[in-house]
């Protein structure tokens, strides 16, 4: 019923929508007739300014297909309404960028509009995008056109209707993305807006650590308070200091150290985050992940959940998990939870194991892997995965015993929880 | 009154206490260590337990199943490739690719050595009861090839015994009937790919299924050679193009 209202809803919107975009289309901006010149995006520095600021915003983990040509798009990105392929961003005339003007490239990044005035799904970031600045944009420009340019034509999205029709967008917009650049906060440092600036912006951390609701848009205020990343089934924590699932007890340097290396004492990065860690932020200089690690640390801390009373009698399953802790995870991550500095996290006081879903934790188990390989981190060790050696009732029974032993009070996990992720596919 | 030999017993009894008590705490001290900081091996074996978790601590997989494969003993450059075609998603399966996705070339290199320079003895593994004409095409597929299907003998590239060559090619006998079949197969529905051109999966595509369930049960139950060590590098020309050799080779 509910899905039906949304459907009515979009529709109605969307006739709305076709109609004021209709008065919206648009000419793209011809080279000839931009404000920069083509002598001025071929300046070095400016290049390799932003050939930063596109490892940055992790421009390549989206706009690059697995094993394919970096830029070169083709990623297929799963969403709740269809899979969108991500499109070619080198220079190349027919299917890329090579017939962009800057303009048009502002339009993208900062209004979510394409070269000829029709609406991006916001798949592509510009609900935050929009916040960076024009300096910056042009520096991602310029490197962008100094590729090698890659003839890759650009793959149909298979969106469901109404999602299908792109004016419908016009809705989502006006409810959903505001568009305008960072503004700086005159009462705090430097320091604190740079990383404002980063985390808000190009960094488009909100993109995962905002809860969606179930048109896929974010309310400002729910701002870095963590959630469910639609379709790829992960829990991307609370960044706030909250405790028991936020960043309480993190240092500044753990933050840096997280960022940087892809582990810190206070957890290791997995999932979607290894991949951000090991494309993006290990590459950022140190004065901002410091500006980052000074502008999360900031953040007031959202009031931890109150610890959960079930109504079930939870002894059996903490027994049963404290059994299966012992015998599977106690040699690595300790009797006591607290993992060994600097080789295994610890699951104590771990966002990831207190997060609201238990999602992450279940997903770990049954999936192992390896911390994220960095230049700090070389050669990572490694959590074997139980998917193949433990029963569902058995994940079950473990996840709730570490969520809810030492420090952690979160809440219990069902075996049929398991059920749900344990097939989950995985990209 | 007090005896000398009272007032020793006492001080021995308040000694033994202090003893005991002394020992007691490290003992505590010792637990409480081993419980908080678990003593972790500074070890490539210890740092790859997601790989050995099925794949066995030597990569001696599972013979009895042939679901994880064997990986001991398997040239190290051959096993690298494939470690690489998961991440690039030539080979298709989404725990492998999930686990590989992280590791940079280095470390997929000095993974791929470690599992290599593993000295595992092979374990023989179900097959099914096959006719004497099939085992016989079966041979001739391996030792022969099909000439009128442009399909060359399997010891052209796997080496005259059959053991692999170095450092690119695995060796065929020994594995499990169920696990080499199921490789023929993959080329052919492409969950697994490699660099072009794929000589493998154009040979798989000339086998008909037939030919298949021959060449693997024939394998599987080839007797082992003395030495089941891959042969030197050079020792072969392959007679196809192949992207993994850096496409070097004769014929089509």
């Amino acid at each position: 019923m509910k899905r039906i209202a949304i459907v009515v809803i979009v529709v109605l919107l969307a006739a709305g929508g076709w109609w004021w975009f209709h008065n919206e289309a648009k000419a793209p901006v011809a080279r000839s007739a931009s404000e920069v010149n083509a002598a001025a995006l071929k300046d070095p520095a400016l290049i390799a300014k932003g050939e930063y600021l596109a490892i940055v915003g992790d421009c390549a983990s989206c706009h690059t297909s697995q094993g394919g040509v970096r830029y070169a798009g083709g990623r297929v990105l799963p969403t709740p309404f269809g899979n969108i392929p991500s499109p070619n961003i080198t220079p190349d005339r027919e299917t890329g960028l090579g017939d962009w003007s800057f303009e048009d490239f502002w339009q993208a990044l900062h209004a979510g509009k394409g070269r000829h005035g029709e609406f991006l799904y916001p798949v592509f970031s510009y609900t935050s995008f929009t916040k960076v600045s024009r300096d910056d944009a042009l520096a991602m420009f310029a490197y962008l056109q100094s590729l090698a340019p890659v003839h890759a034509p650009a793959l149909q999205p298979s969106l469901e209707f109404p999602y299908s029709v792109r004016s419908s967008l016009k809705a989502w917009r006006a409810l959903y993305f505001h568009e305008g650049e960072f503004q700086r906060d005159a009462s705090k440092s430097d320091e604190w807006n740079r990383g404002a600036y980063l985390v808000q912006g190009l960094g488009h951390c909100n993109e995962c650590h905002a809860p969606r609701d179930s048109l896929g848009g974010q309310e400002g205020k729910a701002s870095l308070a963590g959630g469910q990343i639609p379709a790829q089934n992960w829990y991307a924590p609370d960044l706030s200091t909250r405790a028991n699932g936020g960043l309480a007890g993190w240092s500044e340097q753990d933050i840096v150290d997280l960022l940087k290396t892809g582990q810190s004492a206070r957890g290791t990065a997995f999932g979607p985050m290894a991949d951000v860690v090991t494309q993006s932020t290990q590459h950022l200089h140190e004065d901002d992940l410091r500006a980052i690690a000074v502008y999360l640390q900031s953040l007031p801390a959202r009031p931890a959940n109150a610890p959960e009373n079930s109504p079930l009698d939870t002894r059996p399953i903490m027994a049963q998990g404290a059994k299966v802790y012992g015998e599977r995870c106690a040699d690595c991550h300790g009797k006591d939870g607290n993992g060994v500095a600097g080789v295994y996290p610890p699951l104590n006081g771990n966002s990831s194991v207190n997060e609201p879903t238990g999602i992450n934790a279940m997903r770990v188990i049954l999936l192992g892997g390896f911390a994220p390989v960095t230049h700090g981190n070389p050669r990572p060790y490694s959590m074997p995965p139980f998917a193949q050696q433990l029963s569902d009732a058995d994940v079950a029974a473990v996840v709730t015993y570490i969520r809810r032993s030492w420090t952690n009070t979160a809440s219990v996990v069902l075996e049929r929880d398991v059920v749900k992720y344990r097939h989950t596919p995985i990209d | 009154m007090t005896t000398h030999a009272a007032k020793w017993s006492q001080a021995g009894r308040v000694l033994g206490a202090w003893l005991v008590l002394v020992l007691m705490a490290q003992v505590g001290n010792a637990r409480a260590q081993e419980a908080a900081h678990p003593v972790i091996p500074d070890t490539l074996q210890q740092r790859i337990a997601a790989c050995t978790a099925c794949h066995g601590t030597h990569g001696e997989g599972t013979p009895e199943s042939g679901f994880f494969p064997r990986l001991a003993g398997k040239p190290a450059g051959y096993l690298a490739r494939q470690l690489q075609d998961f991440q690039d998603g030539l080979r298709k399966y989404g725990p492998m690719e999930y686990t590989v996705r992280p590791l940079s070339p280095d470390y997929m290199r000095e993974i791929a050595e470690y599992f290599a320079a593993q000295e595992v003895p092979y374990a023989r593994s179900p097959v099914p009861t096959i006719s004497a004409e099939t085992r016989q095409r079966g041979e001739t597929l391996v030792m022969h090839g099909d000439p009128s299907r442009q399909i060359p003998p399997c010891q052209a590239c796997h080496g005259t015994q059959l053991t692999g060559v170095q450092p690119d090619i695995p060796g065929l006998v020994g594995l499990p009937y169920d696990y080499v079949s199921s490789q023929l197969g993959s080329w052919r529905t492409k969950t697994r790919a490699t660099v072009a051109p794929d000589c493998m999966a154009e040979i798989a595509n000339r086998l008909s299924e037939s030919d298949i369930t021959a060449v693997s049960a024939w394998l599987a139950t080839r007797e082992l050679p003395a030495d089941m060590h891959a042969q030197p590098a050079g020792s072969v020309t392959p007679p196809l193009h192949c992207g993994v050799l850096g496409n070097k080779g004769d014929g089509v």
